[in-house]
């Protein structure tokens, strides 16, 4: 093995490069705020919690010296997690959920698609296969393994744009269900990142199947991240994601902090 | 007539908030009765079931025949003022800041003679209707009114202490996305509220009838989540000093009771809206509007609650909600000891099933937003503690009052009238 590839000397490496700024850390995380937005279902069904923060004390009578807060939220809160078991289709695979998900899993590499200046003239822009293709054409075919961030500005959307909900229900950006099969099955990616509140467009219940990210990443065991922040400062290869979700037990997803390690020149190859 | 109050001028910064005094507090068990009977605005006397004499002021026993029993009854308000006076100090301190006051002697046709507080329009020798009001200490006091309406009467000094008329007062409404908050705001300001400002949660999420709340006069939207303390809190700072009238329209409901929900997750949402959202906005607005219970002519008056009225017996279909509005009306009844410090009043106003959307298959009657509006104003008006609006919180209450347990196997009987 190589001095170059052998793996002490390469965690050295990067120990050095992020003390050094040569990698910078990127946070990909909303602020969990009890005024983000979370997903909308028709209200006779059980709803998102909102976070919530209730102050235990704050170096007063309930505590001289410390200051705490109690908080609640749901697994779907803000920028988070979805494991394999959140949906029906990923019900029975083994270690579907948050605490049993190999722990490999949550430390990888991420392509982005931009798909910005799409998604600025059509709210309901779809992600298809000759997008990825072209995309592919461009910078390379998807690694198996992968993470694939859809890139669409929305997380610079703020208040009721962000939900975009109308009388037929939320409109914001998706993955068509051709094209999380291309992911899925040809590419074998880890898995489908957004910037919006779903890994499915908003309008994505009138798809064949229904809501085809999660139904199609589930139920292949793999994973969804969404309400992402700052996917316009990843290159569009050569980041590396950290996304470990709290360790829940049976948990269907977490609320977590995503970090990407970026190179200085952008990591395109 | 009563000389028309004037909108009251900007508060001078440099005057100390005046803390507010109150008259006598409870004179005896037994005149407890008069404050009962002052809660729902109704006009009742002690009557003694042996000798049929209507007697004041309450006693433990009749003064006739010495009887005990002796039921409060609705009798006739009409009477004579006698004779009057007006009292221009006192050695209590209540008094004294409010001086002079008007105070007289009123024959009723029912019996008694009374000594009770009077109305300005009212003339020597003429005839009155007497009505029951609560003071600033939440005791039932006699006041003896015009027989006939007269300009501006509720603008009469003596009358604006006994009620929470929400003229030129400021008011919140705490959750703009509820059906009923158009109706509300739009009632308020009929009836010359200032300023009326209604909290909106979840701005990102539309709702239909914002533009008209908008378009409402005086109507100001701030945001509030009474589900958020942090949100509460801010909103008090902001506005708590001016918060004259607290009207409290945040509810969530859902169907269903027990077993068939099979989780607690809605009657969590229940309780952290319907309970805990109350206790939120006391601790946050409830120390000022206290501190300002006589602070002018737009003090700080009253605290309002829409309540179920299944609050008083559970209704299995809503049994959950019931459970809710149950934790409710109890908290509310610490909160009236608590406010009841600053002469500021708790006003629960219970309902029925209310037209909207979570009660759509039930029958009618149900209460309509400007129905709940109208009792809201009216109450405050008047200076009422509860009040029952609709044939079936009207209905329950009377069930209630009669036997709270056969109400109970009442609401059980899936073909009962529950």
């Amino acid at each position: 093995m190589s001095k170059a590839t052998d793996p002490a000397t390469l965690l050295k490496g990067l120990a050095q490069s992020l003390s050094s700024g040569a990698i910078r850390v990127i946070d990909l995380t909303h602020t969990l705020d009890p005024d983000f937005p979370v997903i909308v279902l028709p209200p006779e069904f059980g709803q998102c919690a909102r976070f919530r923060m209730e102050e235990v004390s704050a170096y007063d009578h309930r505590g001289p010296a410390w200051k705490w807060n109690n908080f609640t939220c749901s697994e779907h809160t803000g920028t988070h997690f979805d494991a394999p078991v959140h949906w029906v289709s990923g019900r029975d695979l083994p270690d579907n959920c948050v605490d049993t998900i190999p722990v490999d899993k949550f430390v990888g590499p991420a392509c982005v698609i931009d798909c910005s200046d799409g998604a600025s003239k059509d709210d309901d822009f779809e992600l298809t296969p000759e997008i990825i293709t072209a995309w592919e054409a461009e910078h390379g075919q998807i690694p198996e393994d992968a993470w694939v961030l859809m890139r669409t500005d929305w997380s610079k959307r703020r208040g009721d744009a962000y939900l975009n909900m109308r009388e037929d229900g939320p409109h914001s950006p998706g993955p068509t269900p051709e094209a999380v099969r291309l992911l899925v099955e040809e590419r074998g990616i880890r898995g489908f990142g957004t910037e919006t509140v779903g890994t499915d467009a908003g309008q994505g219940m009138h798809y064949t199947p229904p809501y085809p990210a999660h139904y199609i990443l589930h139920g292949a065991g793999r994973y969804g991240l969404q309400c992402l922040n700052n996917l316009d400062r990843l290159p569009a290869t050569g980041a590396l994601i950290c996304a470990a979700p709290l360790k829940i037990k049976q948990g269907t997803g977490s609320p977590l902090r995503v970090l990407a390690l970026v190179t200085d020149d952008g990591g395109e190859p | 007539m009563t000389d028309p109050l004037n909108p009251p001028p900007r508060k001078n910064p440099q005057k100390r908030t005046r803390i507010p005094t109150r008259p006598m507090p409870m004179r005896s068990r037994a005149a407890l009765g008069l404050a009962a009977a002052a809660a729902e605005g109704r006009f009742m006397l002690q009557t003694c079931a042996e000798c049929g004499t209507v007697q004041y002021p309450p006693r433990d026993a009749c003064g006739a025949c010495l009887s005990v029993e002796l039921n409060w009854t609705d009798v006739s308000p009409a009477g004579h003022l006698i004779a009057d006076t007006t009292v221009r100090t006192s050695t209590n301190v209540y008094f004294r800041e409010r001086a002079p006051w008007r105070v007289g002697t009123v024959r009723l046709d029912v019996g008694p003679s009374a000594i009770c507080h009077v109305h300005g329009d009212v003339a020597a020798d003429d005839p009155v209707r007497l009505v029951i009001k609560l003071d600033k200490s939440g005791q039932g006091v006699l006041f003896a009114l015009p027989q006939k309406t007269t300009p501006n009467m509720e603008d009469d000094p003596h009358m604006r202490e006994m009620t929470c008329d929400p003229k030129f007062r400021r008011v919140l409404i705490t959750d703009a996305r509820n059906e009923n908050a158009p109706a509300l705001a739009q009632a308020l300001a009929d009836a010359g509220a200032s300023l009326i400002f209604v909290g909106e949660s979840e701005a990102w999420r539309p709702y239909p009838h914002r533009d008209a709340l908008e378009k409402t006069a005086n109507v100001k939207i701030v945001p509030l989540d009474v589900t958020d303390t942090a949100s509460v809190a801010e909103l008090a700072g902001e506005i708590g000093g001016k918060t004259d009238i607290l009207v409290n329209n945040a509810r969530f409901v859902r169907p269903g009771g027990i077993m068939d929900r099979g989780d607690v997750v809605f009657a969590r949402d229940e309780m952290e809206v319907n309970f805990f959202g109350m206790m939120r906005l006391a601790q946050a607005f409830g120390p000022a509007m206290r501190g300002r219970g006589a602070d002018g002519d737009n003090s700080a008056a009253a605290w309002v609650n829409i309540l179920s009225v299944y609050a008083l017996s559970n209704m299995p279909e809503f049994g959950a909600f019931s459970a809710s509005n149950a934790a409710a009306l109890s908290l509310s009844q610490c909160l009236r000891g608590e406010l009841i410090e600053g002469g500021v009043r708790v006003m629960n106003v219970f309902t029925g099933p209310t037209e909207d959307e979570w009660h759509q298959p039930l029958p009618p009657p149900k209460v309509l937003p400007a129905a709940l509006a109208r009792a809201v104003v009216d109450g405050l008006r008047e200076g009422l503690e509860d009040v029952f609006v609709g044939d079936v919180a009207k209905d329950l209450i009377d069930r209630w009052r009669a036997g709270p347990k056969i109400l109970e196997r009442e609401m059980m009987d899936p073909g009962g009238q529950g």
